[in-house]
C-alpha cells in the first residue's frame, strides 16, 4: 500500500507541481544516476528541494530512492511521521546524536547496501534562501564507508524563492537544476569536504541564476 | 467543419516542413540542424495541444489560454529581479489571471477592459505603498504591472475573441477568428525568419535583434497578407479589404511584439526566456508576437463587426 502512495505522490502529484506549476530548467540531466546505489547531495533551502530531485528520478527507481531527513523534524507526531515514512519515504536520522544503541547512519548504510539511491543534504537543515551554508561532515563518513558509490552533486536555484524556510505560501517560479559529475571518496576527510563544497558552489554559480533583491 | 479543415491544413503544412527539414538533414549532413529539428518537433506538440484545446469546447479553450498566460507570467517573473518582500504580490498576480479570463468567459466587456489597467494597477501600487518598502518601490510596481499588462491583459484578448458569437450569415465565430489570428501570427514569425535567412541583408533594429532584416520583414508581410486573404473566406466574415488589412496588421504588429521581447532579453542579458520549448526557447519566445497582435486584431475586429 505504501508503494502505491509513494508512486501516486511522486509520480503524479509532485511531478505535476514541479514540472507544471513551477517548471524546471535542467542542465546535464545525463549525470543523474540511472540506478542505485548512489548518494545525491544538494544545497538545501526549501522543502521543495527533495521534491525537485524526486521529480528527476526515473520512474523505475522511484520506490528505490529515499531522502534522508531529520527524525526530530519529520517525525514530530504520529500523522506527520506516518506521512514521512509511507508517502515521502524518508530515511529518518537523528540530528542530535544521543547515546543510542544504533549507529546514526545505520539506515543509510542499509539502504546503500540494498542498491538504493539516497538523497542527502550535507548542509543539514534548510539555510537562508539561496545561500549555501557550511557543509556538515557526515557525508564524508558515508563516502568513506562506501568508497565505490558515486556522490552526485546537484545545485538547485530558485526553490528558496518559491517556498523559503518558514513560509507556507508557494509562489510559482521556474527553478534551475544543475547536475554535476560524480565524486568519489579520496582518502582524506578534510580534502573531501573541501572538494564537495567547491563543487556545489561552482555548480550553483554556473547557473547564473537571478537572485532576488 | 471549416475549423476542422483548417487544422488539417496546418498539419499538412507541418508534414511538408518536416519533410523539407528531413531532406536538408540528409542532403547536408555536415550542417548543424539540431535547432531546426527541435523546432519542428516542438511545433508538432504545440499545434496538437492547441488544436485539441480549440476543438474540445469553449471552457477548455479559455482554460488553455489562461494557462498560456500563467506560463508566460511565471517565466517573466522568473527572469527578472524581484524583491523578497514581493512574494505575496506575485502570488496575487497569478490570481489576476483567473479573474481576467473569468471576465472574458462571462463576457463582462467593460470590466474585462478595465480590470487590469485600472483596478489591478491601482491596487498593486497601493499595496506596495502600504507595505512601506520604499527601496526599489518604483521598479517593483513597474515591472510587476508590465508583466500583468503584457502577459495577462493583452494575451487574454485571445480568450475574449474566442467567445465572440458568429455573425449573421457566417457559420464560424470566435473560434475561427482565434485560429486565423494565432495561425497568421505564428506563420508570420516563421515566414519572416525564412525570408530573412534567405535574403536578409539590411538590419532593422541591430541593437535589439541581429536577425531582423527588412528583407525578412517585407517578405514575411507579403506572404502573411496573401495567406490572410486566402484564409479569410474559411475562417472569418471578412471582405477582401478587411482581410488584407488584417494580414498587414498582424505582420507589422507581430514584428513589434517579437522585438519588444527581444529588447527585454537584451536588457536582462539572456538568450532565451526559458527551456520549455526545445528549439524555440521559453514560452515568451513563442507568444511574443501575440502580445501585440492579439489586442490589436481583437479591437479592429470588434470595432467593425460587433
Amino acid at each position: 500500500m505504501s508503494n502505491l502512495y509513494r508512486i501516486l505522490f511522486y509520480g503524479v502529484f509532485i511531478k505535476f507541481i514541479v514540472k507544471v506549476i513551477l517548471g524546471l530548467n535542467i542542465k546535464n540531466l545525463e549525470n543523474f544516476p540511472k540506478e542505485g546505489p548512489a548518494v545525491i547531495i544538494a544545497n538545501h533551502n526549501s522543502h521543495l528541494d527533495t521534491m525537485i530531485i524526486m521529480s528527476l528520478v526515473p520512474f523505475k527507481q522511484l520506490l528505490n530512492t529515499h531522502p534522508v531527513a531529520s527524525m526530530e523534524y519529520f517525525m514530530q507526531n504520529r500523522i506527520f511521521s506516518w506521512f514521512s515514512i509511507n508517502v515521502v519515504g524518508i530515511i529518518p536520522i537523528q540530528r542530535l546524536i544521543k547515546k543510542s544503541k544504533e549507529h546514526p547512519f545505520k539506515r543509510i548504510y542499509e539502504a546503500l547496501s540494498n542498491d538504493e539511491i539516497v538523497i542527502y543534504f550535507p548542509e543539514g537543515s534548510r539555510g537562508e534562501p539561496e545561500e549555501l551554508s557550511k557543509l556538515k561532515s557526515g557525508i564524508s563518513r558515508i563516502s568513506q564507508e562506501y568508497p565505490s558509490i558515486p556522490i552526485v552533486p546537484i545545485a538547485i536555484n530558485g526553490a528558496g524563492k518559491v517556498l523559503p524556510k518558514g513560509k507556507i505560501l508557494l509562489v510559482p517560479l521556474t527553478c534551475q537544476v544543475l547536475v554535476g559529475s560524480s565524486i568519489y571518496w579520496e582518502g582524506e576527510r578534510e580534502m573531501f569536504m573541501k572538494r564537495l563544497e567547491m563543487t556545489l558552489t561552482t555548480l550553483i554559480e554556473e547557473g547564473d541564476f537571478i537572485q532576488w533583491e | 467543419m471549416t475549423i476542422f479543415l483548417s487544422l488539417l491544413g496546418i498539419y499538412i503544412l507541418l508534414v511538408i516542413a518536416t519533410a523539407i527539414i528531413y531532406f536538408l538533414v540528409k542532403k547536408y549532413p555536415q550542417n548543424d540542424y539540431i535547432e531546426l529539428v527541435q523546432r519542428i518537433k516542438s511545433w508538432w506538440v504545440m499545434v496538437t495541444i492547441f488544436s485539441t484545446a480549440l476543438l474540445l469546447n469553449k471552457g477548455v479553450s479559455i482554460l488553455f489560454f489562461a494557462f498560456i498566460s500563467f506560463m508566460a507570467l511565471k517565466e517573466y517573473f522568473s527572469i527578472i529581479v524581484i524583491r523578497k518582500s514581493d512574494r505575496h504580490i506575485l502570488f496575487l498576480s497569478y490570481l489576476v489571471i483567473a479573474v481576467q479570463y473569468y471576465l472574458a468567459l462571462i463576457a463582462e466587456f467593460e470590466l474585462f477592459l478595465t480590470f487590469i489597467p485600472i483596478f489591478v494597477f491601482l491596487a498593486l501600487h497601493l499595496r506596495l505603498t502600504l507595505m512601506g518598502e520604499t527601496q526599489k518601490f518604483h521598479y517593483a510596481g513597474s515591472s510587476i504591472s508590465w508583466g500583468l499588462i503584457l502577459f495577462v491583459f493583452f494575451l487574454s484578448h485571445m480568450g475574449y475573441l474566442l467567445l465572440l458569437p458568429p455573425l449573421e450569415g457566417s457559420e464560424v465565430g470566435g473560434v475561427g477568428l482565434v485560429l486565423y489570428l494565432v495561425f497568421l501570427t505564428q506563420f508570420n514569425d516563421v515566414s519572416q525568419y525564412v525570408w530573412g535567412k534567405i535574403f536578409g541583408k539590411y538590419k532593422i533594429v541591430p541593437k535589439v535583434s541581429k536577425n531582423k532584416t527588412w528583407e525578412g520583414f517585407l517578405g514575411g508581410a507579403l506572404t502573411t497578407t496573401l495567406l490572410a486573404l486566402l484564409l479569410s473566406s474559411f475562417l472569418t466574415p471578412f471582405s477582401y479589404g478587411v482581410a488584407i488589412f488584417s494580414g498587414l496588421l498582424i505582420a507589422l504588429s507581430g514584428f513589434f511584439g517579437d522585438v519588444t521581447i527581444s529588447a527585454l532579453k537584451r536588457d536582462l542579458n539572456i538568450k532565451d526566456t526559458g527551456t520549455l520549448l526545445p528549439g524555440h526557447g521559453g514560452i515568451l519566445d513563442r507568444v511574443d508576437s501575440l502580445i501585440y497582435t492579439a489586442p490589436l486584431f481583437f479591437h479592429f475586429v470588434y470595432r467593425i463587426y460587433y
